[in-house]
């Protein structure tokens, strides 16, 4: 196995892991709170939201 | 003094000039649709001939539409989910100007001849170099921007679009090294790529697949992560699915352009690994596609009476559609029977009239009246009418397209039994003329819809008053 191709592999294995990290990262039990917290980061202001859908 | 108010100057620009560049790069597809039925329609004038006129329709259509609903909405977003105003405000107002004068030069060079004759990076060198110092200030005004935030995390649409503009960057100026003839006493507007052979070929295309993915699509995503919770008027279904989304989507995209190569001169594994990739794309497309959906979970009724959902969400479903037949088509047995057909071109146009262009012009109906102090737009009858005039001109566009590429594939490939071809090339384009009209009337139809919209644009602008007060919220507790 050349060097170039080494790599390669090498680089493919560390994408994988760096992959399952985020899942594991993103799906901890212990962030979840944070999450659902950053996903009203569009709502934290009221001003321009149609009349009725303001939360 | 703290600086109160949002930038809605430079989102109002960009906003008008992207149904402007929709209109005129539409018109010339149609224009181009008609050449199809009508082939002396132009009359030979080379500047109207076919071969111009369609790199300047996808120029105009992919970067002076979709280019500018990008910026439109970057510098609507980044701002209001990071609760600043604009970061080097005059830079940002330079990429107005830079962004117009690139898509008036395009024009003005693709019809007069001028072309690398690179698919997607048609433009010459000069203009080259003029679209990487815009897209260089748009990157400072944009991550400046986002660094000087107040909120403690960077929303989700932010990190599509601190991606779509990173990656664009790398791509145009990778596929962009050319070496122009002007340096031996040649002409200033040709140039030669620094890549020969196949090598070129294959940085074309992944350019080519990449423009795609990142500029048509990752963009594209940032979009939907913020106007369909907003016209929703709830959070994304999950933003823990939007994370591995944003970075399984970044992990194989940039993969998938061998695909565009099948059967060439390429490497057998570089194909391949590009059909792999293409597939494994699937699964991080449909995930995004599905939060993008379930965001509606409880709040389905809303679809029957708010057009402007209609548009987001029917945008989502030729999404869905275009991202399971892309990787379809990817498979080489598939892309045997497909590639170089009409079918390519209904698939493109799934993506590009169905996704792209729906989610813009939703996000646009959304935008247009804050920017103007309006509840809505002018006309919102005139917003459901355009929604069903562009879905029923896309589906028959597309269906048109698949009926006469799968023909027109088959009818390729079939043989007698010495070996010669069934059918000449004038005997399969005989059977494409009633599929090229269908076309014509589905683009004419999709078409009509932006003349509508630019005039209810127009009428909620005189009925309405520019804001430049929209207020920054005071700082929000972490």
């Amino acid at each position: 196995m050349d060097l170039s191709s080494l790599i390669g592999s090498i680089v493919t294995v560390v994408f994988f892991i760096t992959f399952l990290g985020i899942l594991w990262w993103a799906y901890g039990g212990s962030r979840k709170a944070r999450f659902e917290e950053d996903a009203r980061i569009p709502f934290q202001e009221t001003d321009d939201l149609p009349a009725g859908e303001q939360k | 003094m703290e600086v109160t108010t949002y930038n809605y100057k430079i989102v109002r620009q960009f906003a008008l000039m992207t149904v402007v560049w929709g209109i005129v790069g539409m018109l010339v597809g149609v224009l181009i649709a008609t050449q199809l039925v009508l082939p002396d329609l132009t009359h030979g004038i080379s500047w109207l001939s076919y071969g111009r006129l369609r790199p300047l329709h996808t120029n105009a259509v992919i970067f002076g539409f979709g280019g500018t609903a990008m910026f439109t909405v970057v510098y609507y977003v980044v701002q209001r989910t990071c609760h600043v105003r604009l970061y080097a405000e005059k830079l940002a107002s330079f990429t107005f100007w830079g962004w117009q004068a690139v898509i008036v030069l395009a024009a003005l060079t693709l019809v007069s001849g001028h072309t690398t004759s690179k698919e997607y990076a048609e433009l010459e060198w000069p203009i080259d170099v003029l679209i990487a110092v815009v897209w260089v200030a748009f990157a400072v005004v944009f991550f400046g921007t986002v660094i000087k935030r107040k909120t403690p995390h960077i929303y989700v649409a932010n990190w599509f679009f601190g991606a779509y503009i990173l990656t664009v960057a790398l791509l145009h100026i990778v596929n962009s090294a050319e070496l122009p003839i002007a340096f031996f006493g040649g002409s200033w507007w040709k140039s030669y790529s620094a890549y020969a052979g196949v090598q070129d070929a294959m940085v074309q295309w992944w350019y080519g697949h990449n423009a795609v993915g990142f500029f048509l699509t990752t963009a594209f995503l940032g979009m939907m992560y913020y106007f369909i919770p907003k016209q929703a008027g709830r959070p994304i279904y999950s933003y823990r699915l939007s994370i591995v989304h944003f970075w399984a989507l970044n992990f194989t995209y940039m993969w998938a352009g061998p695909h565009h190569l099948q059967y060439s001169a390429l490497p057998d594994w570089a194909q391949s690994l590009g059909m792999v990739f293409s597939l494994v794309l699937l699964a991080p497309s449909w995930g995004g596609r599905m939060n993008g959906i379930m965001t509606l979970s409880g709040a389905w009724h809303k679809l029957r009476t708010d057009p402007i959902l209609k548009f987001l969400v029917t945008a989502l479903s030729f999404y869905g559609m275009s991202t399971f037949e892309g990787p379809m088509m990817s498979i080489k047995t598939v892309n045997a029977l497909s590639h170089y057909t009409e079918w390519t071109i209904g698939h493109v146009h799934s993506g590009a009239l169905g996704w792209v262009a729906m989610i813009s012009i939703g996000s646009l109906y959304y935008l247009i009246p804050r920017l103007f102090g309006r509840e809505e737009m002018y006309s919102m009858k005139l917003v459901t009418t355009h929604f069903w005039i562009a879905t029923i001109g896309v589906v028959l566009y597309i269906a048109a397209m698949w009926i006469a590429g799968v023909a027109q594939g088959l009818m390729w490939r079939a043989s007698n039994p010495d070996g010669t071809l069934t059918y000449g090339f004038a005997q399969v384009l005989n059977q494409m003329y009633p599929f090229y009209t269908i076309r014509l009337l589905g683009g004419l139809l999709f078409f009509s819809g932006m003349l509508l919209m630019a005039w209810n644009v127009w009428k909620t602008i005189r009925v309405g008053k520019a804001v430049d007060d929209a207020p920054i919220p005071a700082p929000a507790r972490a």
